[in-house]
């Protein structure tokens, strides 16, 4: 399993292995966001904590095709099929490798995009907390989606749709934790719901996302 | 005797070439009257004037809107503990009479919306969890879509039906986070004494009963209808061979 895990990370970092599209997305977004709303701290500072999330959010779809395609097709999806750790573990292990290539380095350079969009000061802590308590979730439910449409010719798209109105929850509750810390309130109910959908969807996903991969490789 | 027996897609169609022509003309007969008393001999509201009538649309369709995904995740879950090929017909065939219901609450919504709140649109809880309904249904629909193989295609979809249904219910709740919203909290329930003045509730109780039916007979007439053109492809193919 740590060979695995280490050997999707060697690949997503090579060349082409599009290991920084996500992060070059996200910092794209919150460069442009601010030349198009205009450049007044206020209005800025209200829409950031929704801006970074959905960003964020964005940034991770757009690699999610990547976690099982590449290997779908050159086969060796079936040899990890076959081989003597359960699939269940091989989803799991791929969510997290997608995870530590995409959510765990947004995570990272969020508070330097959250000065961009003119965050308060006092979200700043949250906003990193609730990206690394959330975005596990966005992998977990992105290698359940391309597990589903793993077998698919042109599955990019329909993967969007598959996973846009799965993602909601985490995205709510994302955005509510950073938006009540920056303005300063209690934020304990969404933050605990939002490891809350973290944690399900970490257990439970797996097996669903293995069934699917079964069934595509039948 | 039992319900399985209705799984043997021949049994199906004879069961329910029976059961159609009731189905469609109680449907028929229930909105009509429903409908025309609900437009036609109801008093206006006191305070929202004639805009009440397009209750008898409303809610009908938001009730069927949601129950048409509640019966796809019972024939989903059906078609992968028995693997009945009509349970996983039925999903696919109500999938579209439930998007569209869905539609037509939102429209519905909006038309009543527009004279009563002053919006066409918003982000209200009620109409959000809506808005998401939609998006499941066009993704459960692109699904099916999109895969060659009918076996695999119902296998995916009910898999997307079981967690897309726990999403659904997380989504409910968490759009519940933002304020209560515009939209009034649920006025209908069984163990009131009266819902709403009994001269509204009755051509409602009538229109709902209507919209159920027509659920039934839309249902009904899309399965047998995935049904032939899965005999029609079994035959094509049994043809070529040949």
């Amino acid at each position: 399993m740590k060979a695995l895990l280490l050997r999707d990370l060697a690949l997503a970092f090579r060349s082409g292995g599009g290991f920084g599209l996500g992060l070059a997305f996200f910092f794209l977004l919150s460069v442009l966001v601010p030349l198009g709303v205009g450049p007044e701290g206020g209005t800025l500072g209200r829409i950031a904590p929704g801006i970074l999330w959905v960003g964020a959010l964005l940034a991770c779809l757009l690699s999610l095709d990547r976690i099982f395609a590449l290997d779908f097709e050159d086969g060796s999806l079936d040899l990890l099929a076959t081989a003597p750790i359960p699939l269940e573990a091989v989803v799991a292990i791929k969510a997290l490798a997608h995870w530590l290539v995409t959510g765990l380095p947004l995570t990272l350079i969020a508070p330097g995009l959250g000065v961009f969009l003119n965050l308060p000061p006092g979200g700043h802590q949250w906003l990193v907390l609730s990206l690394l308590l959330g975005t596990p979730a966005l992998s977990v439910i992105g290698a359940f989606g391309a597990a589903l449409t793993v077998g698919l010719r042109r599955g990019g798209l329909l993967l969007s749709l598959l996973v846009l109105p799965l993602y909601v929850p985490t995205l709510i509750f994302g955005g509510e934790v950073v938006r009540r810390g920056a303005e300063g309130m209690a934020l304990g109910t969404p933050l605990a719901l939002l490891a809350a959908i973290s944690l399900g969807a970490a257990a439970l996903l797996p097996f669903a996302a293995a069934s699917a991969i079964r069934v595509n490789l039948r | 005797m039992s319900i399985w027996q209705y799984a043997n897609p021949k049994k199906f169609m004879v069961l329910s070439t029976g059961v159609l022509p009731w189905a469609a003309g109680l449907t028929v007969i229930l909105l009509v009257v429903g409908l025309v008393w609900g437009f036609f001999f109801t008093p206006d509201d006191y305070k929202q004037g004639s805009t009440v009538k397009i209750i008898y649309l409303h809610v009908p369709s938001a009730m069927m809107a949601i129950n048409t995904w509640v019966m796809m995740l019972a024939t989903s879950l059906i078609w992968i503990v028995r693997r009945h090929h009509v349970s996983a017909l039925a999903a696919k065939a109500a999938a579209p009479v439930g998007l569209t219901f869905t539609l037509i609450a939102l429209a519905t919504g909006a038309l009543w919306g527009q004279p009563m709140w002053g919006t066409w649109w918003a982000w209200d809880p009620r109409l959000t969890s809506f808005l998401i309904l939609t998006l499941f249904y066009f993704g459960y629909m692109a699904l099916w879509a999109a895969i060659e193989d009918p076996d695999t295609a119902a296998d995916l979809t009910s898999i997307l039906c079981l967690v897309g249904s726990v999403f659904a219910l997380l989504s409910r709740y968490a759009v519940n986070f933002w304020n209560q919203g515009l939209h009034q909290g649920a006025t209908l329930s069984l163990d009131k004494e009266e819902n709403i003045s009994d001269v509204f509730w009755v051509p409602l109780l009538v229109c709902i009963a209507g919209f159920v039916l027509l659920f039934v007979t839309m249902v009904l007439l899309r399965t047998r209808t995935e049904i032939r053109a899965r005999r029609l492809k079994a035959l094509l193919a049994r043809e070529r061979v040949a």
